[in-house]
């Protein structure tokens, strides 16, 4: 249990009902009905085609949603554009990474960080005003965000000249840079190895205090999934499959059945 | 000769002011324009109808012929770039545009049509062109160098990434549009009191495919490539005078072998600076020496 859902009544930061997407004949979201409270980190799980990455881009308004309603903050948002979506709090890392990939690693997270400057295109042009102190703050707090990963030493590097992991790594930053409240990664851990991935679950875990944020997370490393979501939520062919805890989860017929396979057994944890 | 040269240089830097600015749009947003020369005609006509008919001062009439450039870019651009045309359709919106617009300059009465406007007063002289130019560059280098010109540059990146770090992508490729829109009228309001005559067959296709074959030519994400490019178009040409049939053949030449030898076009994604010269330069000092 952690501190903020002990302060008081818990808040919903995120509820979506009864969301439905076709995409033509196809259904690729059936029904998703769940919530996610303010500081949990749920997990989404499923067998590939599932429709999770397809929720994400409902959430984060890159479809808009044929049936139902997304609900943040008490705020109906599905029919907002993305950018602002973002605005409101909702950032998110992508799947198949989507980086800039011929800009630096720094200004990759100073777009990011622009998603809050204010200062007008007049004063930016003629460098009028505190312009160049702002451009001065913008690379400091880039610099941050580049800290929390652990990339500071490689914000001059172009962003696909680095190893895939570290990629990962900078999505997130640059996700972080948008001040989010709520974190949607798609996921994050594809392509590591059981060892990288549970490092990156740690990293995620620090972030995820540190920033104080809400985190949905679309995994295939059960480990991973297992160690960091206090609740899961499972998908299969765009409906539901099932809801609940960890262990409920790992125990659920059906979930074994159509994901996990009948042969699993939860791995040790640190 | 020395006229002769500064001449050319004039006719240069016109040219550079009207590349900077489709390189803000092409090079950082990402966008094609086959109609940039139509910018330069409203502007060229704009300017010279207010200093010929009206009296206008010649720098608000240059002011006067950026901004209406600008206004015709926010209105061409809304509904094309609102639909979210993707690039290369949006590139053939913009040269029906262009060609929309010379026949429209062809039957205005106030433009006098085909006959064009003559005599126009001399006001562009080289230190003029000199200071605007190096103004616009300056102006341009501030802006692809701000959070506005990063957002461009996102979204030519890649726009679904670029809308995830909450830049609006219609209100990034408009504001890039209506800037180059304006750079171009500038250019073509110095362009018209320079040459001192305009007509509307000096605005063809042909002027706008050379403005984006500087751009690309120079390096996409780059201003100084880009300007030396332009400087290199207008100049080659009028080097090769001398030899005058084959001028089109070297100039088609030059393009072919810079599209073979440097895809990315002269400086792309760089641009010129002394630290970077001096680097060059201890490289090719360390490769002669090992």
């Amino acid at each position: 249990m952690n501190s903020l859902a002990m302060a008081g009544k818990p808040t919903e930061v995120l509820e979506l009902r009864g969301v439905t997407k076709r995409f033509g004949g196809i259904t690729a979201c059936k029904d998703l009905t769940f919530h996610i409270r303010e500081g949990q980190i749920m997990g989404l799980i499923g067998p590939n085609g599932a429709g999770k990455t397809t929720a994400f881009n409902l959430i984060t308004g890159v479809y808009g949603v044929t049936e139902g309603s997304i609900i943040y903050n008490d705020q109906i948002i599905n029919g907002k554009r993305p950018d602002q979506i973002v605005r409101i709090g909702i950032a998110r890392t992508f799947q198949n990474i989507r980086l800039f990939k011929n800009l630096s690693v720094l200004d990759n997270v100073c777009i990011a960080v622009d998603c809050h400057e204010t200062y007008l295109l007049g004063a930016a042009c003629l460098r009028l005003g505190n312009v160049r102190k702002r451009e001065k703050a913008i690379q400091e707090q880039a610099m941050e965000y580049l800290a929390a990963v652990g990339l500071e030493d490689r914000a001059s590097v172009r962003a696909n000249s680095m190893p895939y992991g570290y990629q990962r790594k900078l999505e997130i930053a640059r996700a972080l840079a948008l001040k989010p409240k709520l974190l949607l990664l798609d996921e994050p851990a594809a392509g590591m190895n059981p060892e990288e991935s549970l490092e990156l679950a740690k990293l995620i875990r620090i972030l995820h205090e540190r920033f104080r944020l809400t985190t949905l997370l679309i995994e295939h490393h059960m480990d991973v999934v297992m160690s960091l979501c206090e609740k899961i939520y499972v998908m299969n062919f765009g409906v539901k499959l099932a809801e609940g805890s960890a262990e409920e989860i790992q125990s659920d017929p059906e979930v074994l059945r159509a994901y996990l396979g009948e042969g699993y057994k939860r791995a040790e944890h640190p | 000769m020395t006229q002769y040269l500064s001449g050319i240089l004039s006719l240069g830097l016109i040219y550079v002011i009207a590349t900077v600015g489709l390189a803000v749009f092409t090079g950082f947003t990402g966008l094609f324009s086959l109609g940039h020369a139509a910018f330069f005609a409203i502007g060229a006509y704009t300017a010279a109808i207010l200093t010929y008919f009206y009296g206008v001062n010649f720098y608000l009439a240059l002011a006067a012929a950026g901004v209406m450039s600008g206004l015709v870019g926010f209105l061409i651009g809304y509904p094309t770039l609102k639909a979210k045309l993707r690039t290369d359709y949006f590139a053939i919106a913009t040269l029906g545009f262009g060609e929309a617009t010379r026949v429209l300059l062809e039957n205005l009465s106030i433009t006098q049509g085909a006959r064009g406007l003559p005599g126009i007063t001399n006001y562009t002289t080289l230190p003029v062109i000199i200071v605007i130019a190096a103004l616009v560059i300056w102006v341009a280098w501030n802006f692809v160098h701000s959070r506005h010109g990063r957002a461009a540059i996102a979204i030519r990146e890649d726009f679904v990434a670029a809308e995830m770090m909450g830049v609006n992508i219609f209100i990034g490729r408009l504001r890039s549009l209506i800037f180059s829109a304006a750079c171009g009228g500038i250019a073509g309001g110095l362009f018209a009191h320079y040459f001192c005559f305009i007509q509307p067959s000096m605005f063809t296709a042909y002027m706008s495919t050379q403005l984006t074959a500087a751009v690309v030519a120079g390096g996409m994400g780059s201003i100084s490539g880009p300007v030396m490019a332009a400087l290199i178009f207008i100049g080659v040409p009028e080097l090769l005078r001398v030899a005058n049939i084959w001028r089109l053949v070297a100039y088609g030449l030059l393009l072919v072998l810079i599209m073979i030898f440097r895809p990315q076009g002269l400086l792309g994604y760089r641009e010129i600076s002394l630290s970077g010269i001096r680097d060059f330069f201890a490289r090719f000092r360390k490769g002669a020496r090992s």
